[in-house]
This record gives structure tokens, C-alpha cells and sequence, in this order.
């Protein structure tokens, strides 16, 4: 495989070996300086204004970027390919909520204090405990990361201790997420059932609704998704990362070779769910709503395609995949409605066969990146036996 | 005819009308037609008090029109003309009211509204309608009707049906109601009956009755007569149905349970070939499904509108289609894309699933977003009331026979058939087998092409019990891939034992925990076993395995 893992010099070179991440790292410098300023200090009638719903149409592209840097990391790099990060992203995303219902406070449609809205429709007459802490921001925050890692953390010790690999793995992720929405639809679950939670007012304190507050938002989204590339980044490139790409490529040799297999892939998914959660609670104040479809296993294989379409294993790529393919769906939904499921559906096959590389690893813009840092390739030809890894394991 | 039920129908009708009634009884036919006639325009007295005494005396009567009129007077559709207070039951009809004579049942043309006057009705004279066709009704020459209306009488006993229900046993010719017919009475013994002797002899009679109706009845019982020699014997009968009722209930859930089941056997069977022999993660598996639904509902449309005297037989001739177009899809599916493929399974599932999208999308815009109506051929439908409010209902049995038909054949096709040996071989050592000569490449092709068109079968049967709708494939994938996941993959045992456990232990935990929790469980359940046994159920051993 010839995957290069360049070796760990000093200091934060580590982010700056590859020509990828240094476009990207700079294209998120130029947009958190420049947004702000087209979007607050142009004015309205100037050509370069940036309206505040582009404004809040980006944050959300970053967010899902930063959710398909979260299943690179995973997918890319340790082969772990999860159809349920939607699941970590939605509950990241409640938890953001959460906190947001709560600092709505008595300005509710029952102006009830304490209680949301729903669950005063409900009757209910206290908070459920598990709503407790979340009317300060700082447990908010901690839970957005540590609700979806704990989770991960519970079903990745369950589920690599056991050796539940490939595509076993991959259909109990759906189950997982599947399993979750059903929960989540419930009324007496306490998370708003079918609605969701929304009517979000404000966000420590500052108004939802202002231009202001959307920027800020902007701003905090690109610089979260500017610091877990370097965390990812961190990683891949370290020893970690080394064995990570070994598992990817050859899980049973790498065991044999003394390495405890599933602690690697258990650290790797749980930063990667915990990233996730991030990336769905920088969503929801962006778009103002969550509610269970974001569980829908549809949601979590279409996460999957952007990695794809951008370039499996690359970082960078997943960036630049979730940001077309959501740029094209919301022109596509948009202009032709009709046309987006094709599209979408199209994109999975011909990209699956024709590009395994992704854009990245594929387009000419790119020569220098992809014979450095490519997906695994496997031999494509028809009919012919998977590739055997070393000797049977069990 | 019904010259029994002159007897009176509630003994509140008794007094002055009943000497009426029981005379007109035993007086010549022509008079009968006249005092029913009198009887019928004592339904528009002035008082209610006196229309409830009208209604009691025309179910008394046993006219056979009495149940008609009656019916009509609750309806609201019973009209007195003003010229001579005749009373007609009517049909409004653009500005006009088309009548009917109420006494002779005979045409008689038709009036403006101006010229009738409605026979007026309120709530508790809506009540004593209803009571006495509950009784009438048990002589209706309709067994169905007849046996509604022993149900009725049962939930709500009364002394005055205790004649009428005599009549009625004594008639009854269809065992099954008779017996409804003499647990009713032993019901109004038991409600009314004035000695001990009656009731204890009721209870008796009524512990063979295990229905939720008869249970709630002893237990009414127990708690009102409190310690004595009626309360125990009703307890002891109580808890013999009690017992009985737990037994149909399992039942039940057995049956619903293996419904289920058939249901996801069928949805997961060609995914465990495709899945379990080729390792081929078929996304668009449930879209095959779906591609089957839609084709019978073509198919049922080419009857409707060429042979609509054959349309029970359309299904049958859906079976092979299904089966044709869904394996043509699969095996364009696999030639297409899958070949590309192979050796990269989450690349495969990847495709696939973008497969289904297009599908999906596509008879979208071929056959619209709505639901298609697939109708049921007539020995499909209906059903069959075993006991213990165990209710066996027709479509759901074929389906499970279906599925079981299905996995036989596909067994006979796997271990007899010179293609099964070579889909194995192929299977078990793919390097091996092309060099023995067997073209893999057809051989995957054609394999695929089963699972698909295995797939486009099970959409016959799903157009049966669900809705046929884009979305109709969805439902499923999931299950299935857990069906075959927990079964083990790669063996057609396991997608059998798979998948009826799953529908059983569904249906077991539905009331308990609610359908949606109960789902939840499952699926949370299936994980966690996943963590225990990692190639499921009945896993292949050796070094297959690893591949």
C-alpha cells in the first residue's frame, strides 16, 4: 500500500506537509476574515455583500464538513466504515439543543420557566433528570462531545472486542442509528418526539436572529473545523496513525503482529463520534431545528458519499466532497427537485466504480496529491476473489 | 314468518299494548297487516315516552318489516305525510323525497318536502331502537347477522331477550351460533336469572365460553355479589377462562409472530443469497422488492381492464413476472455495476445504494408517490375465528405457507440441481472452481439474478399486506440485512430460524412494551448478540471465513 505517512518532525509541521491542507487551512483563514466583513460592513447594495442566510448557508457546509472529516477519519484511515455517524451528529446536535431550549427559558409559547414548551404541552411537571445541567453552556458543550463518545466508546467496546469488522460493523451502525430514531420519535422520551426542538431563541445571549450572531457562528464553525483538521491531522500522522492505516490494510497481520487491534480502532471511533457531535451541535443553531430525522440511516450513507466523492483518506477531501455535494443539493433541490435523487444516486455509482480515489486522488488539479495520499486501491477486476488477508484468523 | 316473537320483546312494554300484541298475534294474517299498521303510526305519538312503548310493541309484532322500520326510524329517514299521517320510510333525492310505504314495504311514489313531516327521534328512543334490534335481529334469516347480534345482546344482557333468545336456539340451525345463542342466554340467566339455581347453572354453561366479552362479565359478577356461593363459582370459572384466554392469546402471538416472520423470511431470503453466497452487500435489494409490488399491481391492472373474470387469478400470473422482472434487474445490477466491484464490499454497498435511490426516484416518476391499490384475490381474503378471540386471517396464513414454499424451493435448487452445485462451488473456492471449468462470471450473474428475482416474488406477497408505494423497499432493508445478520450469513437454515424468531419474539414484546419499543429492543438485542456471536447464528466455519 503505498500510503505515505509522513514521519513527525517538529512543532505544527505536521499540518503544513501536505499541499491539501494547506490550501484548505488557508481558504478557512480567508473565509473567517473575509465573511464577516462582506456580510457586516459592505453594504447591502454593494455586488460583494454576502446576505446573512449565504452566511448561514456556509456555516452549515462547514459543519457538514467537519462531520465527513469525522468519518474520514474512521472510513479513510482505519477502514471502519460507519453508517451511523448521523447518529453522533443528531445527538451532538440535541445536546446543542438542549441547551438552547432551556435558555429560552419563560419567554416560551407558556412562558413556563423551567420546562420547554413540549413537554408543558405534555403535561409533564419537572424536568426529566437528564435535562439537568443543561441550562449552562460550558455542560452543554462538554455533553455535545461526550454524549456522542460515550456512546460510540460503549458500542465500539462492544462491538471491535468482539472482532465486528467491514461490513458487519457497517450494518449494525445502521441498526444503531435506526434504533435511535425510533427512540427519538417517542413522545415519552422527553426530546420533543416528531418535532424536534426548536424555536431556539437566543445563544448565550446574543440574539439568534441578528447578522452578528449568524457571523459568529460562521466564524466559530470554521475555526472548529480548522482545529479538528489539525487534530485529525495530528493523528493520522503520528505512530497511532501508522498502525491505523496497518489495520486498515491488513487487520488480522497487524494483530499478529502484537498490536491490540481493537483499542486503536476504539480510540479512532470514539474522537471521530465525538467530532461528530461537535460538527451536529455547530448545525443546529445554524439552521435553527433538530428533530429524529437526522437519524435516518439515509442521512448517514449520504455522509459516506461525500468522503467518497471528495477522496477517502485525505482529509482534506472530505472537506471539499461535503461542500459540492451539499452545494449541489441545495441548487439541485432547488432547481429541479426531481433531478437530486438521480444525481445523488448517480454520483454513488459512478463514483464508487470510476472514481475510488475521489476528486482529489482523480482530477488533474490535484497531480502532486494523488500518488501521495490515495484510498486504499484494491485490484478492480471483474470476478476475481477478494484480495486474502494473511491466514484465516479464527 | 316470524310469528314466534309475538312474545314481548321488554318488559317494559308490557301493559295496555301487550294484550294488543299478543291478540294481534293469534288473530288471521290480514288483521296482523292491520294492527301492524296501527303499531307503526304509534311511532309518530306525541310523547317519546309513548314512541319508546311504539317501538317495543313493533319489535313484539315479529312483522317481517318491523326490523326495516325500525332501522329506518334510526336512521332519521322515517316521515309522516301531512295530509293523513301515513307513515313512509323515504330517500331524498334531489328536491324530493322518493317514499316508501313503511307498513307494505311498496312503492309509493314520491312526495315534495313540504308535504311530510319527519317522525321525530331522540337519544333514548335511539336506545330503545337499538335494544329492540338487537333482539329482532336474532331471528334474521343472516347468520351473520344473527350471530352480531347474540354478541350484542351478550355485552349488554337484559331479561326481556330471554323469550326472543329461546325462539332463536330452538331455530338455530348453524352450530357455531347456536352455541353463541345459548352462552347469550346463560349471559341473561346469569344477569337477571332469580334463583341461585339459574345463575350457578349459567356459570356453568358459561366457562366454556373463553372470550374478553365473558371475562368481563364473571368479573362483574365476582365483585357484585361479594363472598357467596355465586361469587366463587363465577372466580373459579373466571380463572378457568382466564387461563384459556392466556393460551389464544399466545396463540395469537405465535401466528402474528410467524406472520412477521414469513414476511421478513421472504424480504431477507434473496438477500441471503446474494449477501450470504456471493458476499455481495445489495443495497438495492429492497427496491427488487418493490419492482415485484409494482409489477402485480400492472399485472392486476392488465386484468381489471382485459379479463376481469379472471382477476383471482391474477397474483398467480404475477408470481412468474415479478420473478422475471425483478431477476432481469438484478442481473442488469450485477453485470453493470456489481462485476466492477467485486473484492470491495463497502464500495458494493456504496453503488447499490445509490442503485436504490435511482429506483426509488424512478417509479416515482413512472407510478407517482401515492400508494397503488393491489387488490386481494377472493381465497385470500377473509377470515376465520378460531376461539378466544384467536382470529386466523386468510392472506396472512398463504403468506406464511408462501415463504415456506419459497425457501424449499430455493433449497431444492442449492443441493439438487447441477446449477446449486456450481453456485456452491463457486462459493466455497471461487479459483478452484474456474479452474474445474465453471464460468464464475455466469454463474455470479445468474446467482444474483435468483436473489433479485427471489426478491421481485416476496414484492407479490408484500403487495398483499402492505402498501405499494417508492418507499415500499425501505421498510425492509433494514430488517432483512438484520435477519440475515443474526441467522448467519450464507446459510438459507439461518435466514429461516433468523426470521421467525425475530417475528415471534416482536410480537411477544409488542404488548408489553409497544410496537415501537418493542422494535427498539430487537434491534438492540440483535447488536448485542452480534457482539457475542459475530458471524450470527448458524455461521459458516473454515477458512471461508475470512474471505
Amino acid at each position: 500500500m503505498n500510503t505515505a505517512v509522513p514521519q513527525r518532525r517538529s512543532g505544527f509541521s505536521f499540518l503544513l506537509t501536505d499541499r491539501g491542507g494547506r490550501i484548505l487551512l488557508s481558504v478557512l483563514l480567508v473565509l473567517i476574515i473575509a465573511v464577516p466583513i462582506l456580510n457586516l460592513w459592505v453594504p447591502e447594495s454593494s455586488p460583494f455583500h454576502v446576505p446573512t442566510f449565504v452566511v448561514s448557508l456556509l456555516g452549515k457546509y462547514l459543519a457538514f464538513a467537519l462531520l465527513a472529516l469525522s468519518v474520514d477519519l474512521i472510513w479513510g484511515f482505519a477502514g471502519i466504515l460507519s453508517l451511523g455517524h448521523g447518529a453522533f451528529f443528531a445527538l451532538g446536535g440535541y445536546a446543542m439543543g438542549m441547551h438552547l431550549m432551556r435558555e429560552i427559558g419563560g419567554r416560551g409559547v407558556y412562558g413556563n420557566p423551567i420546562l420547554p414548551d413540549f413537554m408543558v404541552f405534555l403535561n409533564w411537571k419537572e424536568l426529566p433528570w437528564y435535562w439537568l445541567g443543561f441550562d449552562m453552556f460550558w455542560f452543554a458543550m462538554l455533553m455535545v462531545a461526550v454524549a456522542p463518545g460515550a456512546l460510540a466508546f460503549l458500542f465500539g467496546w462492544l462491538a471491535f472486542r468482539s472482532r465486528v469488522t467491514g461490513v458487519y460493523l457497517s450494518i449494525i451502525t445502521q441498526a444503531l442509528t435506526f434504533a435511535l430514531m425510533l427512540a427519538f420519535f417517542r413522545n415519552d422520551m422527553g426530546f420533543g418526539g416528531n418535532n424536534g426542538l426548536t424555536d431556539f431563541k437566543d445563544v448565550l445571549g446574543f440574539n439568534l436572529q441578528s447578522d452578528a450572531t449568524r457571523v459568529g457562528l460562521f466564524i466559530a464553525t470554521a475555526l472548529l473545523l480548522a482545529l479538528s483538521y489539525a487534530l485529525c491531522r495530528l493523528i493520522v500522522t503520528s505512530r497511532l496513525g501508522s498502525v491505523l492505516v496497518a489495520i486498515r490494510d491488513a487487520e488480522s497481520r497487524t494483530r499478529f503482529l502484537g498490536y491490540r487491534v481493537e483499542h486503536y480502532q476504539l480510540f479512532v471511533f470514539t474522537v471521530s463520534a465525538a467530532l461528530a457531535g461537535i460538527a451536529g451541535a455547530l448545525y443546529v443553531p445554524q439552521v435553527g431545528i433538530i428533530n429524529p430525522s437526522e437519524f435516518t440511516p439515509a442521512n448517514s450513507i449520504e455522509i459516506v458519499i461525500w468522503v467518497a466523492i471528495g477522496g477517502r483518506g485525505t482529509l482534506y477531501g472530505a472537506v471539499l466532497g461535503a461542500v459540492i455535494v451539499n452545494f449541489a443539493k441545495t441548487y439541485l433541490t432547488g432547481a429541479f427537485p426531481d433531478i437530486w435523487l438521480y444525481f445523488l444516486g448517480a454520483m454513488f455509482i459512478l463514483v464508487t466504480i470510476f472514481l475510488p480515489k475521489g476528486l482529489v486522488g482523480t482530477l488533474p488539479a490535484f497531480p502532486s496529491l494523488s500518488r501521495k495520499s490515495a484510498a486504499k486501491p484494491r485490484p478492480v477486476s471483474p470476478g476475481a476473489p477478494p484480495v486474502r488477508q494473511a491466514a484465516p484468523g479464527e | 314468518m316470524a310469528r314466534i316473537a309475538t312474545l314481548p320483546g321488554r318488559l317494559a312494554a308490557l301493559g295496555v299494548l301487550l294484550t294488543v300484541v299478543l291478540g294481534g298475534a293469534l288473530s288471521a294474517h290480514a288483521e296482523d297487516a292491520r294492527d301492524f299498521d296501527a303499531l307503526v303510526a304509534g311511532l309518530n305519538a306525541k310523547s317519546f315516552k309513548s314512541k319508546i312503548k311504539a317501538v317495543d310493541a313493533v319489535a313484539a309484532s315479529g312483522h317481517e318489516r318491523a326490523a326495516d322500520v325500525l332501522a329506518v326510524f334510526l336512521g332519521g329517514k322515517l316521515f309522516a305525510r301531512r295530509s293523513d299521517g301515513r307513515i313512509f320510510m323515504t330517500e331524498r333525492s334531489g328536491g324530493v323525497y322518493l317514499l316508501t310505504d313503511a307498513v307494505t314495504g311498496a312503492d309509493a311514489g314520491q312526495a315534495p318536502g313540504k308535504k311530510l313531516r319527519k317522525v321525530r327521534v331522540n337519544n333514548r328512543v335511539r336506545v330503545a331502537i337499538r335494544t329492540a334490534l338487537g333482539g329482532l335481529t336474532l331471528l334474521s334469516p343472516d347468520p351473520a347477522k344473527r350471530s352480531a347480534a347474540a354478541d350484542a345482546v351478550f355485552k349488554s344482557p337484559n331479561a326481556g331477550f330471554l323469550p326472543t333468545l329461546e325462539a332463536a336456539i330452538a331455530r338455530e340451525t348453524v352450530e357455531k351460533i347456536k352455541i353463541k345463542l345459548i352462552m347469550t342466554r346463560a349471559a341473561v340467566q346469569l344477569k337477571t336469572g332469580k334463583t341461585d339455581g339459574i345463575k350457578l347453572t349459567a356459570i356453568g354453561t358459561l366457562s366454556d365460553l373463553a372470550t374478553p366479552a365473558s371475562r368481563a362479565l364473571l368479573a362483574g359478577v365476582v365483585q357484585a355479589e361479594g363472598g357467596n356461593a355465586i361469587s366463587e363459582a363465577a372466580a373459579g370459572a373466571l380463572a378457568g377462562i382466564e387461563r384459556k384466554l392466556a393460551f389464544w392469546n399466545a396463540v395469537g402471538n405465535i401466528f402474528q409472530g410467524l406472520s412477521l416472520g414469513s414476511v421478513l423470511l421472504l424480504a431477507a431470503v434473496g438477500l441471503a443469497i446474494t449477501f450470504g453466497v456471493m458476499g455481495v452487500i445489495n443495497m438495492a435489494h429492497g427496491e427488487l422488492v418493490m419492482l415485484g409490488a409494482y409489477t402485480t399491481f400492472v399485472i392486476q391492472e392488465i386484468f381489471r381492464t382485459h379479463f376481469p373474470d379472471l382477476f383471482d387469478w391474477s397474483i398467480i400470473v404475477a408470481l412468474p413476472c415479478a420473478f422475471a422482472v425483478s431477476g432481469a434487474f438484478g442481473i442488469a445490477i450485477e453485470r453493470g455495476i456489481i462485476r466492477h466491484l467485486y473484492g470491495r464490499p463497502l464500495e458494493t454497498l456504496l453503488a447499490t445504494w445509490g442503485l436504490s435511490l435511482v429506483l426509488q426516484q424512478l417509479v416515482r416518476s413512472v407510478f407517482g408517490p401515492t400508494n397503488r391499490e393491489v387488490g386481494s384475490p377472493s381465497w385470500m381474503s377473509g377470515s376465520m375465528e378460531i376461539a378466544g378471540g384467536f382470529v386466523l386471517t386468510f392472506n396472512r396464513a398463504w403468506i406464511i405457507l408462501f415463504s415456506l414454499l419459497v425457501l424449499a424451493a430455493l433449497i431444492v435448487v442449492f443441493k439438487k440441481t447441477a446449477f446449486g452445485l456450481q453456485m456452491r462451488a463457486v462459493t466455497q473456492n471461487r479459483a478452484m472452481a474456474g479452474s474445474m471449468g465453471i464460468r464464475t462470471g455466469w454463474v455470479d450473474a445468474m446467482t444474483f439474478g435468483l436473489g433479485a428475482g427471489i426478491a421481485g416474488v416476496a414484492g407479490v406477497a408484500l403487495s398483499q399486506i402492505d402498501n405499494v408505494s417508492p418507499n415500499l423497499g425501505q421498510a425492509y432493508i433494514i430488517d432483512s440485512f438484520m435477519v440475515v445478520v443474526f441467522g448467519g450469513v450464507g446459510n438459507l437454515w439461518g435466514t429461516l430460524v433468523g426470521a421467525f424468531t425475530l417475528g415471534i419474539v416482536n410480537k411477544f414484546l409488542e404488548p408489553f412494551a409497544g410496537a415501537v419499543l418493542a422494535k427498539i429492543l430487537v434491534l438492540v438485542v440483535i447488536i448485542l448478540f452480534i457482539q457475542k456471536r459475530p458471524r450470527g447464528l448458524f455461521a459458516l466455519k473454515g477458512r471461508a471465513v475470512e474471505n
